[in-house]
């Protein structure tokens, strides 16, 4: 960090809020100090400030005073660059605290931070003293290095580019997607949108992404359709239909507590050996359901239907051979 | 001084300058906690501020500022009274956390963030329309989970003991125990108690949706000064010296398992299949999972788990051997394979 940068930079920021005119960077290097005499030094320093001031978000306007003028001109106007007023009731600033604390060692983490700085210099009094516990208090956790690329790529509206490791494939595949959000299930963060290769709308887990995700293409250059739900689109790839079938189910006295759960009916079985109990649950996906069925090994046995009793027979021969 | 960046730095001074506005009068010690910065930081931004000259083009100084006696005051903020708005970051930030807390069972307060998320839009603006694709999920538990938070609830702000009839899958168990609570949690998207285990004597994270059954009990909770939060940050699985060293190969279909399970190291073999060693404290969740994987996933070692296993497997099969139904069988038969009887 350099006293001076932060000095010239904050001098510059004064100088563009407290001007109504556009002024040229000319009257910007005699108004603020700290600028090189040499211009082409001093052209290359104004271009790093002028970019600077643009990350952290202050609304920098060009324009001419006159038609006639030769000289683009730099402002900020005063109601773009504040915060509008904002005044929060007793509660609404405890759970500013709350949210704020979500993104603790995060990716956001520290935009959380800088939020809450802002609305605190707007006077407001978010408590940093806990609230009694009330309710759940979840935090975001972002392991995957991707998340910050595909966040930018997100805000900013650009293409990107990366290798992906479907489920079930030994070899990655170069994927070109047009992001249009991110999402977080069940602690897994995704990112749906446009896939450009497949012509079609998808859905990527970023744990399976290998390797650096690449912008391709310039900011603004996506649009997200109007009517998208980011939300949807991922819970439409993994929700489970109803539980439309019907299983019958021997599992053994005491035991199977994980099937007697979910189970319609239990009643104990009096056409074979004692010790068993006949279990009738629904479900929707054979496949998931008979990986479920085939945990509890010997302590359950499918009698019906005859496609459930073979999938579980495949995985225990499966173990097997 | 910690190592932050002129930009960084920048955007604290623009922060400071209306803090003080707003709150006319403020102590030191209280600004410098506020910004978590030290007193001597502190005062180093506000001469910093107090020094700003401008040439415009007579020099004069647009912010004027005094901390004599440890309370700040600005007299004269120019055109800095007003913290900069929102930046789409830290927008989106604040609002999809607001968006999640708004929708997890048992909250109280969510008229206050619901109010708080519209005040927040309004005043972000722009900035704030991104954040709608970025969205947590919280997946409905269904009633049941909405009653139980409740009660949780109750249970910790009335500092009471629990009693619980809770499922372990890896034993296929419903075990009975009381439990001191502490707080509801969310990990990995899944809501959670976390509290003093009575029976286990340590800290324990209860699944709210295999509480089987929950009764508050009339005994105070008392929770011994040992019962600290558990970090769950780095995931729920947190391996130790003591498990037992587990080694599997899995096919490609069978990768998932080296996501879910934090394992001590993977190898690629031929065709999409891994190698994986993970460790456990119960190797009956290793026999659960060999039975689900069936061909996709094989227990290299130890030894005495790839014998139970195959055991396991060999009672399972045998009980459709014997079971009398109607399709066993003259002909084919899913049970004997090609050895039909």
């Amino acid at each position: 960090m350099s006293k001076r940068k932060t000095e010239r930079l904050l001098g510059l920021v004064v100088c563009l809020l407290s001007t109504r005119r556009y002024l040229t960077a000319d009257q910007i290097r005699q108004a603020v100090p700290g600028y090189p005499e040499q211009d082409e030094l001093f052209k290359r320093m104004f271009e790093r400030d002028k970019e600077d001031l643009r990350e952290l978000g202050i609304p920098l306007e060009t324009g001419f005073n006159h038609p006639f003028d030769d000289d683009l001109g730099y402002r900020v106007r005063q109601q773009a660059y504040e915060l509008p007023e904002l005044r929060l009731e007793a509660d609404e600033a405890a759970v500013l605290g709350l949210a704020a604390r979500v993104w603790q060692r995060a990716a956001l983490e520290g935009a959380a931070a800088g939020a809450l700085l802002k609305l605190r210099a707007a006077g407001v009094e978010a408590g940093e003293e806990r609230p009694a516990p009330q309710g759940i208090e979840p935090r975001l956790v972002t392991p995957e290095p991707t998340f910050g690329p595909l966040w930018e790529a997100v805000r900013d509206g650009r293409p990107v580019t990366f290798s992906y490791l479907a489920a079930g494939r030994s070899e990655p595949q170069r994927r070109e997607l047009e992001p249009w959000g991110v999402v977080n299930r069940y602690g897994r963060w995704y990112v749906a949108g446009w896939d450009r290769g497949r012509d079609d709308k998808r859905v990527f887990r970023l744990g399976r992404i290998a390797g650096a995700v690449k912008f391709c293409g310039p900011p603004g250059s996506v649009t997200v359709p109007a009517g998208t739900d980011v939300r949807e689109l991922v819970r439409a790839r993994d929700s489970s239909p109803a539980p439309e079938h019907t299983a019958l189910l021997r599992v053994r006295s005491a035991r199977g507590v994980g099937l007697r759960q979910r189970a319609v009916s239990v009643r104990p079985d009096e056409t074979g050996p004692p010790g068993w109990d006949l279990v009738t649950t629904r479900f929707a996906d054979v496949g998931w359901f008979a990986d479920l069925v085939a945990e509890f090994g010997p302590d359950a046995v499918v009698l019906d239907p005859p496609d459930l009793r073979d999938a579980v027979i495949a995985r225990l021969k499966g173990v097997l051979a | 001084m910690s190592t932050i960046t002129s930009t960084e730095r920048l955007q604290r001074l623009l922060a400071l300058v209306p803090y003080v506005v707003s709150r006319k009068v403020v102590g030191l010690a209280e600004t410098a906690d506020a910004f978590g910065v030290s007193e001597r930081e502190l005062v180093d931004d506000l001469n910093l501020l107090w020094c700003v000259e401008l040439h415009a083009p007579d020099p004069y100084c647009p912010i004027d500022l005094s901390y004599e006696g440890g309370e700040i005051v600005v007299s004269q903020a120019e055109s800095m009274g007003r913290p900069l708005r929102l930046a789409v970051d830290e927008a989106s930030a604040l609002l999809v956390a607001l968006r999640m807390l708004a929708e997890l069972p048992g909250r109280e307060d969510r008229s206050a963030m619901s109010r708080l998320i519209a005040k927040l839009e309004a005043a972000a603006g722009e900035a704030a329309t991104v954040s709608a694709q970025v969205a947590v999920r919280v997946d409905p538990l269904g009633d049941g989970a909405e009653d139980l938070a409740a009660q949780i609830n109750a249970a910790i702000s009335g500092g009471r003991r629990l009693h619980l009839r809770y499922y372990v899958p890896d034993r296929d168990e419903a075990t009975e125990r009381d439990v001191d609570p502490m707080r509801l949690h969310m990990v990995e998207g899944r809501p959670y108690l976390e509290g003093w285990c009575l029976r286990a004597e340590a800290m324990r994270l209860f699944r709210l949706d295999r509480v089987l059954a929950l009764t508050v009990l009339d005994q105070p909770a008392a929770p011994p000064p040992e019962a600290t939060p558990v970090d769950v940050d780095q995931g729920l699985f947190r391996p130790s010296p003591d498990d037992e060293r587990v080694e599997l190969e899995l096919s490609a279909e069978g990768r998932w398992v080296a996501e879910y399970y934090p394992c001590e190291s993977v190898s690629d073999l031929p065709d999409g299949r891994l190698r994986v060693v993970l460790r456990t404290p119960d190797t009956r969740l290793v026999r659960r999972l060999a039975l689900r994987l069936g061909e996709d996933g094989r227990v290299i070692s130890p030894a005495g788990l790839v014998a139970e296993i195959r055991d396991a497997a060999t009672a399972a099969l045998s009980n459709y051997v014997v079971l009398p139904t109607a399709v066993h069988c003259g002909r084919q038969c899913s049970a004997c394979g090609d050895a039909a009887v």
